[in-house]
């Protein structure tokens, strides 16, 4: 308890200069422990031996037990709480608590240009930063009014790259949710062939995660020489992990018992809880975005919408196995278009929308190409000043608010944009499918046992960047 | 223990492939709205006056840079009002009409608002239709958007909290964005706005239970109260956290640097380009 004392005494020393009367600076941050349980017995868990606080709890002869499982937990994908009423094995309330992770990217999004909005959001589902980065920027194009003037190579490398990332987010929650479950082969397997995509994405954007590559008005920079053949090497590859993974889960047993049946939720439940993605295809609905009203040219691509109706964790992840066939199926006939269109333009074409600057491999690493530094510093003070006005000021955006959608790998991820005209965003917010998706862990668990609660989330695959934001 | 729970297993109905909109798919709980609606109403709309189109002020940008204060350019007293697009005239093109044509008749039935009751304003912009929607009357609104087989927007994906503190009576706006699967991924966005001085508008969970948590995170960051929330709790920020985080007047921090007494001044007075 002192150490907690001492926190709050320190929060209040830093924050005593802030205006008088906007804020009681009482401990703002929940550290304190509440006192006030009742006349209920509290254990802490944190080491010692799990015995004794068995035989402790066991001698109370209590059958309902409340436990906060999380958000410190290996098996909650991250930082989320899981607030169990058990009584004995059984789980008769489920509610799950969030924010442990809430990182303000929305309002910092408010204090930076549109362009570096890219950058925050990014890093919302850090599992899938393609989708987030396409949703901002379909976004943003629609209340620039440009949507029609994007290029088409920079719709292709968006699809491929949003495909890939697909892949990449459906690899970890099978990996995640097999070491869960305590198939650590799974999760070996998953991560190996995660991390290819992985060097793809550093290849070409020269990130592995938190890429910040589509930005507004088109994609930052082309791929470079040897990205088409690299990524049909790797799709090659891919699809033998995959059949690994297959071998490994579709028919094994053990995995069966503790999927199958487990985490029901069915249409009803979905359409009412809003819950989309491979849940919602679980339950035998085809409803997939990219089909009912596809962006960056979906409509033009071959590929299936997959749909299973078990409503269980089973098919959730039998669908997300499936569909990595089928964003593999996009992406080739991405490479085959990429080719096709090599050496057309990548951003728009508006100079006051897009940066001036083609970024190049020099010596040194990657930066602003030679030719441009050359036009800028040498020959032309008017470029100088376009450059450094669209970098520092950045672009106006008119008045008026836009929604746009797109299908992530967990569901929906919707971004509202408001603009009041200005060079930042008035309000962005994003519709994070995790987010929505949790909401149903109480309707998947309760009446279950405990062991089936990890089951259930880990079909739901939330990922915690993206709920908290 | 694997085979015990294969047979525990509730039989589960198979949904016929591609076949959205089916008998057993409808959840419709009024089975009034099945038939076909009658109302004086329909097809006679309000006519709006040249005050209707006109767009909406927000607010009123100062600076040809909108620096607030330090003011380098010279340019500080320029003033240009920001300005949102005002309502749209029929035809509002797509399938807009329609959906506003069915909302009308749905609400003309069943003792319910009309249309022009309910709905202040339908904003149609940059291909997305908005409905205004008067605060008292979003229950009834979204109900009808659910219910009617011709709106059937089963889905409400969210609530999102916008705050123009500049717009004098209606500061604080809850955005909905709904969708209709069985019509095609169809979207409608409503609005609804309320005051800063009576920051409350119906919660519409009893209607999509999936808004729960996006009412509770609009509560915790715009302090936007949702009457008849079943538990409306902060749910980002902790529980005894003071204030709203995402309100424009949210007094935000700055850091103190140490070298020679400087600090580095909260975003929101910083000088900048916007």
């Amino acid at each position: 308890m002192t150490t907690h004392d001492q926190d709050s005494h320190l929060f209040e020393t830093l924050h005593h200069d802030r205006p008088a009367g906007a804020f009681t600076p009482v401990d703002a941050y929940g550290a304190s422990v509440d006192e006030d349980t009742g006349d209920a017995p509290v254990f802490t868990v944190s080491g010692g031996d799990w015995n004794d606080l068995v035989d402790e709890a066991t001698a109370l002869h209590e059958e309902r037990i409340v436990v906060n499982m999380g958000p410190q937990h290996p098996s909650t994908h991250g930082v989320l709480r899981l607030i169990l009423e058990l009584d004995g094995e059984t789980v008769t309330e489920a509610r799950a608590g969030i924010g442990y992770l809430h990182t303000g990217i929305e309002k910092n999004m408010e204090y930076r240009t549109w362009v570096q909005g890219v950058t925050f959001c990014t890093r919302m589902d850090y599992l899938t930063p393609m989708m987030n980065e396409a949703a901002f920027c379909l976004s943003v194009e629609r209340l620039l009014g440009i949507t029609d003037s994007i290029p088409e190579r920079a719709s292709i490398i968006r699809v491929m790259m949003m495909e890939l990332t697909r892949v990449n987010s459906h690899l970890v929650a099978l990996g995640t949710g097999g070491l869960e479950l305590g198939a650590t082969t799974v999760m070996t397997v998953g991560f190996r062939e995660r991390e290819r995509i992985l060097r793809v994405f550093e290849a070409i954007t020269g990130l592995r995660m938190n890429n910040s590559y589509i930005r507004p008005g088109g994609v930052a920079q082309d791929v470079p020489h040897g990205a088409v053949d690299m990524v049909r090497e790797v799709v090659d590859e891919l699809r033998d992990g995959l059949h690994e993974l297959e071998l490994l889960l579709n028919e094994n047993p053990l995995l069966r018992g503790r999927t199958v049946g487990v985490g029901y939720l069915d249409l009803t439940g979905c359409i009412s809880l809003g819950v989309t993605g491979p849940v919602l295809r679980a339950t035998g609905l085809p409803h997939d975005l990219r089909k009912s009203s596809p962006y960056c040219g979906y409509e033009t691509y071959d590929f299936e919408v997959v749909t299973r109706t078990g409503c269980d964790a089973y098919d959730r992840l039998r669908i997300r196995i499936d569909e990595m066939y089928e964003s593999l199926k996009i992406v080739l006939q991405a490479l085959d278009r990429l080719q096709r269109t090599e050496g057309q333009p990548v951003m728009v074409e508006d100079k006051k929308i897009a940066w001036p600057a083609q970024l190049a491999i020099g010596g040194d690493g990657m930066g602003n190409s030679l030719d441009h530094i050359r036009e800028i510093m040498g020959t032309s003070m008017e470029s100088l000043i376009h450059h450094f006005k669209l970098v520092t000021e950045g672009f106006r955006v008119p008045p008026g608010q836009a929604y746009v959608p797109v299908e992530s790998a967990k569901g929906e991820l919707g971004c509202h944009l408001v603009s009041d005209g200005g060079t930042r965003p008035y309000r962005a917010h994003f519709r994070d499918p995790s987010f929505n998706n949790l909401q149903s862990v109480a309707a998947m668990c309760e009446g279950g046992q405990v062991a089936d609660v990890i089951v259930a989330v880990a079909s739901i695959d939330p990922v915690m960047g993206g709920v908290d934001r | 223990m694997s085979d015990e729970k294969n047979t525990d297993t509730t039989p589960v109905q198979p949904i016929p492939d591609k076949v959205i909109d089916s008998p057993q798919t409808r959840t419709d709980d009024q089975p009034d709205s099945l038939k076909p609606a009658h109302s004086a109403n329909v097809g006679t709309w309000r006519e709006l006056t040249s005050d209707d189109l006109e767009p909406v002020r927000i607010a009123e940008r100062k600076g040809m840079f909108g620096a607030r204060s330090q003011d380098t350019t010279g340019y500080g007293g320029v003033l240009q009002p920001v300005l949102f697009p005002g309502a749209s005239p029929r035809p509002y093109g797509s399938y807009f009409d329609e959906v506003a044509d069915r909302l009308g008749q749905a609400l003309g039935t069943a003792d319910g608002p009309s249309f022009d009751a309910a709905v202040e304003r339908v904003v149609v912009d940059r291909g997305e239709l908005t409905l205004f929607v008067r605060r008292e009357h979003l229950p009834a609104v979204a109900r009808a958007m659910r219910d009617v087989p011709e709106l059937r927007f089963e889905m409400c994906l969210g609530v999102s909290g916008v705050h123009f503190p500049e717009q004098d009576g209606r500061e604080l706006h809850a955005v909905y964005h709904l969708m209709s699967i069985t019509h095609g991924s169809r979207r409608v966005r409503l609005e609804v706005t309320a005051p800063d001085a009576d920051p409350h508008i119906p919660s519409i969970v009893s209607t999509y239970p999936g808004v729960d948590w996006h009412e509770r995170e609009t509560w915790d960051m715009f302090g936007i109260v949702f009457d008849g929330h079943p538990a409306l709790t902060r749910i980002l920020m902790p529980d005894d956290w003071p204030g709203h985080p995402q309100r424009k007047d949210y007094p935000l921090g700055g850091i103190p640097v140490e070298y020679k007494g400087g600090t580095v001044p909260p975003p929101d007075e910083r000088r900048a380009y916007s």
